[in-house]
């Protein structure tokens, strides 16, 4: 089963998976850095991203308008869920911020069962993307390579953002030190809100992204949440960079094993972590002592 | 909040006999209320399952979304030996179950347990997904893969004159009832024991439950593994139960059905499981059934979890005990106030000694560092410090803000480790050992910072400093009882009377005013008997008044034991001191007597900026 051409597609869905866990993660990763909350409910946030996304779809017909209404529908969720829950949960103890953001999850999860119920939603890729192109010596699916340069583009978005705007240094500066950024007059709870609607953002996109590979239904997010867990630990918490390489190390990780195995795709996924933390238990990118 | 009540205020067994007149009981009552018997033997399974759980996340504070993996794991090796192996025996399944998930659970606790906090949840999560695939593909020769394993026989016990055949509905029930009587029971003496009193240190503060001497990676590892156990027989009951082992067992939702009914419940408080399985699962069946609510019921109960979380943290039991205790407190404000202002002490009580020294080194500095260094990155914190304390001796530091003090206070007690040099206590490198090793030696320090076990009274923050001491390190005094620690009461009462805090000794750390949460701060070091003590500002933030109490104390203190104190009151520092080191960027400036030290050019310069001159004239 092993050959080249095989070997080559699996590299490229590596790198497609790689790159969508790559962004789950970072929106993941700076809520978490800068809030101090770990949003169990990202993987319900990617999901509903797509279900948002396939209603737009519905309703339009066009791939285009899916794709923006996803991440816009889910960045409105994100500020209002921050300002009507999570805002509430800065001062309580880490794990009851785990447990609302776990009950959260279940609330979405069951809700989008409720509305649409269990059975499986598409939304196709756009006309241009469609079907197969040909690399010379192989045929690849044209959507999965076109979605390695839409996830790609979507993290250079959020890297302009992060490291070249006013908002993106304020973001940084809090995942620093909160304290800090709060004594020097800038309102921090809105830099929160605005982190938590850009995290919620990026889940939301790559939902609706991936939605014409994997079809949707509700339970689609918990996968993702796990893995998107080895990449932060892989990766080291609160770290965009990390977030990226553990990304691409993790969708490499599961692909190939897979072409190999499919049943041990995560056992290798844990053992690459496992392995990380006896080495370098803060991540790769990581820095010690956040927790 | 949970506490360990002192001996003889509760009646005995009153809880483990309502528990069973409850068990008995429901059989006969349930019933009129419509209760399936599946339903409460179900309950009663997911009960025992939480118990070891809220060992874990309750009392240890280890919130664990995994636990499914261990559920499955002793679960599927119950099966298999009842089912394929053709093992015939049930009970003896059941316990090997059991030991294979501890096992299990103690290999995973020793990945997941390197970090804490939400890295302990991501890391428990992955790895029971790991659990689930495997149990799917490499390994479905012996779990039936998505079949699970059929066939699981009930328990029977062959009495002589009859058989007891516990085959399903009411009539395992008993059998159930037994496994969780027995569970529980062991669960409240291991909630009581002393490592069942470290466990709740470790929740409350980790940081400080190691410094007074705990090994607190081991006692978490020891949570893990009891939770483990209780998954793994759980797990078992069941295959039992059902006469099927489902594969689902391992499935994500398993872990999170048991976080939300623990949640529900009351966490730390053992029935709390038990209680969130019955509305979890009553609620279910009346918004299935009755209600017709279909696939919504899981919509209305993760409402009413969220819900939960936001307005009652701590659940069902956690408020009906909340309610309790105010009712109580108002009753108590009703009554004439009796008069409970913490006494200041005319005769001190005798003070207790350090630990015995050892004779090699009775002579010769107790404390020696040479060549002392800390960079943080391009920051030389410490640089090249040499310096010696001599055993009795009151040692004074002072030195400006960013002199370095607490970072060399932080490498003494090994707290950081040092980029170069060697620290030698009593005669014996300590250089690069833990901070809870150095306790158990005989050093420790009082923090700048207040670490106090907060949700706890002043008299369980002294026992768990004083267990540190009387226990070592490590001891898995699982089933014993509190009076079991010879001298504990004696270490804790006279510790709590050295530092006036007698009368508050019921009064949780919350309520406290800050010159006493000082004055406890000393005692959590105190009560393990050190025989150096590093004091880290303890005047800090005081009062004029509070100032001179605290001389007093730690003068009373310092009889038998050797002390360095760090703090900005200079008048106190030149009372108390014989000596005193100078310490300004990182570096010892000068050392010498108060005397010398007041007319130093060099110190005046130090305090007065140094860059002009005309100042310091």
């Amino acid at each position: 089963m092993i050959n080249w051409t095989n070997f080559v597609s699996q590299l490229i869905n590596g790198l497609a998976l790689g790159a969508l866990l790559a962004l789950i993660s970072s929106g993941l990763t700076i809520i978490y850095g800068t809030l101090g909350v770990l949003n169990l409910a990202h993987g319900a946030m990617f999901m509903l991203g797509g279900y948002a996304g396939y209603m737009a779809y519905t309703a339009t017909n066009s791939f285009i308008v899916a794709v923006a209404a996803g991440a816009l529908a889910l960045m409105v969720f994100g500020l209002v869920l921050e300002r009507v829950v999570i805002r509430y949960f800065y001062s309580r103890p880490h794990e009851d911020q785990l447990l609302v953001t776990f009950g959260l999850s279940i609330v979405i999860v069951e809700a989008v069962r409720f509305f649409f119920g269990s059975e499986t939603r598409n939304v196709p890729a756009p006309e241009a993307l469609n079907g197969v192109v040909s690399l010379g010596f192989m045929i690849y699916p044209k959507y999965r390579l076109a979605l390695v340069g839409i996830v790609a583009a979507a993290l250079l978005a959020l890297f302009i953002v992060l490291y070249r705007t006013r908002l993106g240094m304020i973001v940084r500066a809090g995942i620093e030190d909160p304290v800090m950024v709060d004594s020097l007059g800038i309102n921090v709870y809105r830099v929160f809100m605005v982190v938590f609607g850009i995290g919620a953002m990026a889940a939301g996109f790559a939902g609706i992204a991936n939605a014409p590979v994997v079809s949707l239904t509700p339970e689609v997010g918990e996968a993702i949440l796990v893995q998107t867990f080895v990449v932060v630990v892989i990766g080291g918490v609160g770290s965009f960079p990390g977030a990226v390489l553990g990304g691409l190390i993790a969708g490499e990780i599961i692909s190939i094993t897979s072409m190999i195995n499919p049943g041990y795709a995560y056992v290798m996924l844990f053992a690459a972590m496992t392995l990380v933390l006896m080495l370098r238990p803060h991540g790769l990118l990581g820095t010690p002592g956040r927790e | 909040m949970s506490s360990w009540a002192p001996a003889g205020r509760r009646a005995p067994f009153l809880l483990e006999i309502i528990i069973g007149a409850c068990l008995i009981a429901a059989p006969f009552v349930l019933p009129y209320l419509g209760a399936a018997p599946n339903t409460v033997n179900r309950i009663l399974v997911w009960g025992l399952f939480g118990i070891g759980f809220d060992i874990l996340f309750g009392y240890t504070g280890l919130l664990s979304f995994g636990q499914s993996a261990l559920y499955g794991t002793g679960g599927m090796v119950a099966a298999y030996l009842l089912t394929r192996a053709g093992f015939p025996h049930v009970i003896t399944a059941l316990v090997i179950g059991m030991v294979a998930s501890a096992v299990v659970g103690y290999l995973v606790g020793l990945v997941a347990l390197r970090r804490t906090g939400i890295y302990f949840a991501m890391i428990t999560v992955a790895i029971a997904e790991v659990f689930y695939f495997v149990e799917f593909n490499p390994l479905s020769e012996w779990t039936g893969g998505e079949n699970g394993l059929p066939g699981v026989p009930a328990p029977k016990i062959d009495l002589g004159f009859t058989v007891l055949n516990f085959s399903s509905g009411w009539k395992l029930y008993p059998f159930l009832a037994f496994c969780f009587f027995v569970g529980i029971v062991l669960a409240m003496r291991i909630v009581r024991s002393p490592v069942g009193v470290i466990f709740r240190a470790i929740r409350e503060n980790p940081l400080r439950a190691a410094a007074v001497g705990h090994n607190i990676h081991g006692y978490k590892l020891t949570a893990f593994v009891i939770a483990a156990a209780y998954a793994g027989i759980a797990g078992g009951l069941l295959g039992v139960m059902q006469g099927f082992m489902p594969p689902d067992a391992f499935m994500f939702d398993t872990s999170g059905q048991l976080v939300m009914q623990t949640v529900i419940g009351g966490r730390g408080t053992l029935i709390g499981p038990v209680v969130g399985a019955a509305v979890w699962l009553f609620l279910e069946d009346i918004l299935q059934g009755a209600l017709k609510l279909g696939a919504a019921w899981k919509l209305v109960l993760g409402l009413v979890f969220v819900l939960l979380v936001c307005f009652l943290p701590h659940g069902i039991v956690g408020g009906i005990r909340g309610l309790i205790a105010s009712s109580r407190r108002k009753r108590a404000l009703a009554a004439p106030a009796a008069p409970a202002a913490p006494r200041p002490h005319a005769n001190p009580p005798i003070p207790m000694r350090g630990r015995r020294r050892a004779a090699d080194h009775a002579e010769g500095p107790i404390l020696q560092a040479a060549g002392l260094t800390k960079r943080y990155g391009g920051v030389v914190a410490n640089c090249d410090i040499d310096f010696a304390v001599t055993r009795g001796e009151i040692r004074g530091i002072i030195g400006p803000n960013g002199a370095g003090k607490s970072t060399f206070f932080k490498m003494l007690t090994c707290e950081v480790p040092p980029t170069s040099g060697r620290i030698t206590f009593e005669g014996r490198d300590i250089t690069g050992k833990g901070v809870t090793d150095v306790c158990q030696l005989g050093l420790t320090k009082s923090y700048q910072v207040n670490q106090l076990f907060n949700k706890l009274t002043v008299r369980e923050n002294v026992t768990i400093a004083a267990l540190g001491y009387l226990r070592g390190k490590f001891r898995l005094d699982l089933f014993g009882s509190m009076s079991s620690v010879a001298g504990l009461d004696d270490q804790v009462e006279h510790t709590l009377e050295l530092v006036g805090l007698g009368g508050r000794r019921e009064v949780p750390v919350a309520e406290l005013a800050y010159g006493e949460k000082r004055r406890l701060e000393i005692a959590l070091a105190l009560a393990s008997s050190p025989s150096l003590l590093l004091l880290d500002e303890p005047l800090a933030g005081m009062s004029p008044s509070e100032r001179t109490e605290t001389v007093k104390l730690l003068k009373s203190i310092a009889v038998g034991r050797t002390m360095i104190v760090i703090d900005h009151d200079m008048d106190a520092i030149f009372e108390l001191a014989a000596r005193i080191t100078v310490l300004q960027e990182g570096r010892v400036l000068v050392e010498g007597t108060p005397e010398e030290i007041r007319n130093d050019a060099r110190v005046q310069e130090a305090y007065l900026g140094g860059m002009d001159g005309e100042l310091a004239a």
